[in-house]
């Protein structure tokens, strides 16, 4: 997980310290009338764990998907260890693994195939993506299927494949969009300790979610976005501030519904 | 509640036309299509009213019988059949049986095909307006057949739901079902001759059918016109049984479906086995070969062309064997050339946002182009030189033969190197991955058809060289115009093969996220 560092293309918007595994300034993106993502900048640590927090509809898979190269934003950069994303695709790709939320795949291919196909594209060579694609397959649980269509798959086992076609190349940055999404406990848990370990090796993870628990456990940092703006960011300690992830989220976010009315619901 | 659900039905239908003026534009024509069919087939029945009441009834009851095996047997193999009312979707909600098969029933009737078949069976009650009686009888027949055909395409849907929801039946049902809609011309040739050949069959036919389930329903109008009331009362029992015993199985399936909801399993395969990806040299362009064959191995959107194409030259042996010239033949080797190159116009468009993949690994523009374009050539190129070779053992006229190549092959590489350009920055509205071949979805329709003709008449600009000196040596019938055709078609079809994938490989690195974005548009 320890590639040589690619030129350290100094960014005048990144501040002395460490460079920041991405650091993103103004982003800012409007569909039609709707404006997604309103000027977000946020800086996510190298070698940290970083949980993307909002409710649904907030921002989050526009933000990742502009911060990734996958969609082009308005206004605002996005730099990757270094790297301007959209001023240099091709290298920064290479520093990223990405799993993007609500895109098919390739789905025609067996499992197999497709994470092969993945590295392939990456102009890998084909026997360190033979040799990787196997023990990724066995570390996910899916040799027994490495052999079936994707199209034939359940919905987690098809994120799961997802997630080792990112993997495949092993990149600095992993762009993790609602990774556990339909995924079952123990593949959950299995996900999760390659991630740890992922990230004790010096790789940083960027998660998206809406499962509070899930990222306060996990994460060492978090944002928290809603309507298309960052409401907070920091270590998971400072934003929690004392009460739980969830209970702050709320808080930020605000627009809870108190349960007056629906009297009749209370049976008995 | 009967009420309710059609008032459902027919607020989806209006919703999905809200969503997109164009999807009412392709209703309308649809509307037009089936409006054109239907006035045809009541034009006919209403004339029918005057000729002789054994061939009416022959008509009617031939006829019926086959809209009822129609009903029967298209939604087995369009599996894009309609499942807005889909019975599974109402298992939570505690409609009564009885109700919500009324329901179901009569919302079969709203759309094209339950329309066309309503009005057409009314137009049979004019048919027998030779008196009252035979009008009351016809008009009953008309509604029990009508309702007897609802009834049998749902219990054939519900029975087949879960046989159907599996994955390989649909791709094998959608690319089978592309053999008769190529060949039709020559069944229905074939058919027509063998029913003027047996004039005499087809009243013992319509007879015979009429004691069935089939054309019981049918028949009545015509029997009682022709005064044999008896036979009409036992074949009303016929079809009232019919619709009896249909209604009873389409309920028991119905109440098995609706806590046994269809279950489309299958096994796991360990892996092993990368198929194409261990032929084909593994770079990138080497992977986008490897991956785009597979698909055209797997995907019953790309596999449905592969079975079209070695029609071609059957339908056009069979024009030929008609008139006896085989000069159109001529036509199979440019023709397939041009569909084949044409097809991967649209290629990214039905990678849809799986193309997403391709934009996150950062995969060079000319890669992703070269590598489409190798995997069509893989197989267009011989299918090619095949047809444009195999022509002249029917014809024998062998100079003419480098010509004809040159032509085609400037076809295939030129119409490659276009298509390249245009998936590298349009996408047009195509069926989604998993979808029936059959089934367009609404999306930028004005688009799609701007694109496809505007590519069209690019490509027929760009091989004007080569069709000159086609002409030239069709003219002149001088040989040495042929040779130079086969010379220019492969340079210039090269040529601009080259250019257009690197221009397409330009744009694509350009335009790579914007691309995707019109996809998810799409979507």
């Amino acid at each position: 997980m320890t590639a040589a560092h690619p030129d350290p293309h100094s960014d005048p918007v990144v501040h002395a310290g460490p460079v920041p595994a991405l650091s993103i300034r103004g982003l800012a993106k409007r569909f039609g009338g709707k404006i997604a993502v309103d000027g977000i900048s946020l800086d996510v640590p190298a070698g940290s764990f970083f949980g993307i927090v909002g409710p649904n509809g907030a921002g989050k898979t526009t933000t990742l998907s502009m911060a990734t190269g996958l969609l082009r934003p308005d206004f605002g950069t996005a730099v990757v260890h270094g790297v301007d994303v959209w001023a240099r695709p091709l290298e920064a790709k290479k520093l990223m693994g990405i799993l993007p939320d609500g895109v098919r795949l390739f789905d025609r291919l067996t499992g197999e195939q497709l994470v092969t196909y993945a590295g392939l594209l990456r102009g890998m060579d084909k026997d360190v993506v033979a040799s990787r694609v196997g023990e990724l397959l066995s570390a996910l649980d899916l040799y027994e299927d490495a052999g079936t269509l994707v199209v034939d798959y359940s919905a987690g086992m098809t994120k799961k494949i997802a997630l080792a076609s990112a993997l495949i190349h092993a990149p600095r940055l992993l762009v993790l969009d609602e990774p556990f999404e339909s995924v079952d406990p123990v593949s959950a848990a299995n996900i999760r300790s390659i991630l740890d370990s992922y990230v004790a090796a010096g790789g940083t993870v960027i998660v998206s979610s809406h499962v509070m628990d899930l990222v306060q456990r996990m994460c060492d940092h978090v944002a928290v976005v809603a309507a298309g703006r960052l409401l907070a960011t920091g270590t998971v300690d400072e934003v929690r501030a004392g009460a739980t992830l969830e209970e702050r989220f709320v808080q930020l976010v605000g627009g809870r519904n108190h349960t007056e009315g629906l009297e009749w619901l209370r049976t008995s | 509640m009967v009420a309710h659900l059609l008032r459902l039905k027919l607020t989806l239908l209006r919703n999905g036309l809200r969503r997109s003026p164009w999807q009412l534009v392709g209703l309308a024509f649809g509307g037009l299509y089936a409006l054109g069919l239907v006035g045809l087939v009541v034009v006919a029945l209403v004339l029918l009213r005057t000729v002789d009441p054994e061939l009416a009834r022959t008509v009617v009851v031939l006829g019926g019988s086959a809209a009822l095996l129609g009903w029967g047997l298209i939604p087995v193999v369009a599996s894009a059949a309609d499942l807005t009312l889909d019975p599974a979707r109402f298992t939570t909600s505690a409609i009564p049986m009885r109700q919500l098969l009324t329901g179901l029933a009569l919302g079969g009737l709203i759309g094209i095909p339950g329309l066309a078949t309503a009005l057409a069976a009314l137009a049979t009650v004019w048919t027998w307006a030779r008196g009252p009686l035979p009008a009351v009888a016809a008009l009953v027949g008309a509604a029990v057949g009508v309702l007897t055909c609802i009834v049998l395409s749902k219990v054939v849907t519900t029975a087949t739901a879960s046989l159907a929801s599996s994955r390989r039946f649909k791709d094998v049902s959608a690319i089978a079902f592309m053999v008769p809609l190529v060949l039709m011309g020559p069944i229905v040739a074939g058919v027509g001759r063998g029913i003027t050949a047996s004039t005499g069959f087809l009243p013992e036919l319509a007879a015979t059918l009429s004691w069935t389930p089939l054309g019981a329903a049918w028949s009545l109008g015509g029997d009682v016109a022709v005064g044999r009331p008896g036979a009409a009362a036992l074949k009303l029992v016929i079809a009232a049984a019919t619709l009896a015993v249909l209604s009873w199985c389409w309920k028991l399936l119905l109440e098995r479906a609706l806590v046994n909801p269809p279950y489309a399993g299958s096994g796991s395969r360990k892996g092993g086995k990368l198929g194409l990806f261990d032929l084909l040299p593994a770079t990138p362009a080497g992977a986008v070969t490897a991956r785009a064959l597979t698909y055209w191995l797997r995907d019953p959107r790309y596999s449905g062309s592969l079975v079209v194409v070695p029609l071609l030259p059957i339908l056009l042996v069979f024009q030929g064997s008609q008139s006896g010239h085989y000069g159109v033949l001529a036509v199979a080797a440019p023709l397939a050339a041009f569909l084949l190159a044409w097809s991967i116009s649209a290629d990214v468009s039905y990678d849809n946002t799986a193309f997403a993949l391709h934009v996150a690994t950062g995969v060079r523009g000319v890669d992703d182009r070269l590598g489409r374009a190798l995997a069509c050539l893989a197989f267009a190129l011989p299918v090619v030189l095949i047809f444009a070779v195999g022509q002249y053992f029917f014809t024998g006229s062998w100079s003419e033969l480098p010509g004809q190549l040159g032509l085609s092959l400037g076809i295939l590489f030129t119409g490659l190197g276009l298509s390249s350009v245009v998936s590298a920055r349009y996408t047009v509205a195509v069926p989604l991955p998993g979808d029936s071949p059959f089934k367009k979805p609404p999306g930028n329709v004005g688009q799609t058809l701007v694109v496809q003709f505007a590519g069209m008449g690019v490509l027929s600009l760009l091989v004007l060289p080569e069709v000159g000196l086609l002409i030239a040596q069709l003219v002149t019938g001088n040989a040495m115009f042929g040779w130079a055709n086969l010379a220019v078609g492969l340079m210039l079809g090269l040529a601009l093969f080259g250019a257009g994938i690197r221009l397409g490989g330009k744009w694509l690195d350009a335009r790579g996220p914007e691309l995707l974005a019109q996809l998810t548009v799409n979507r």
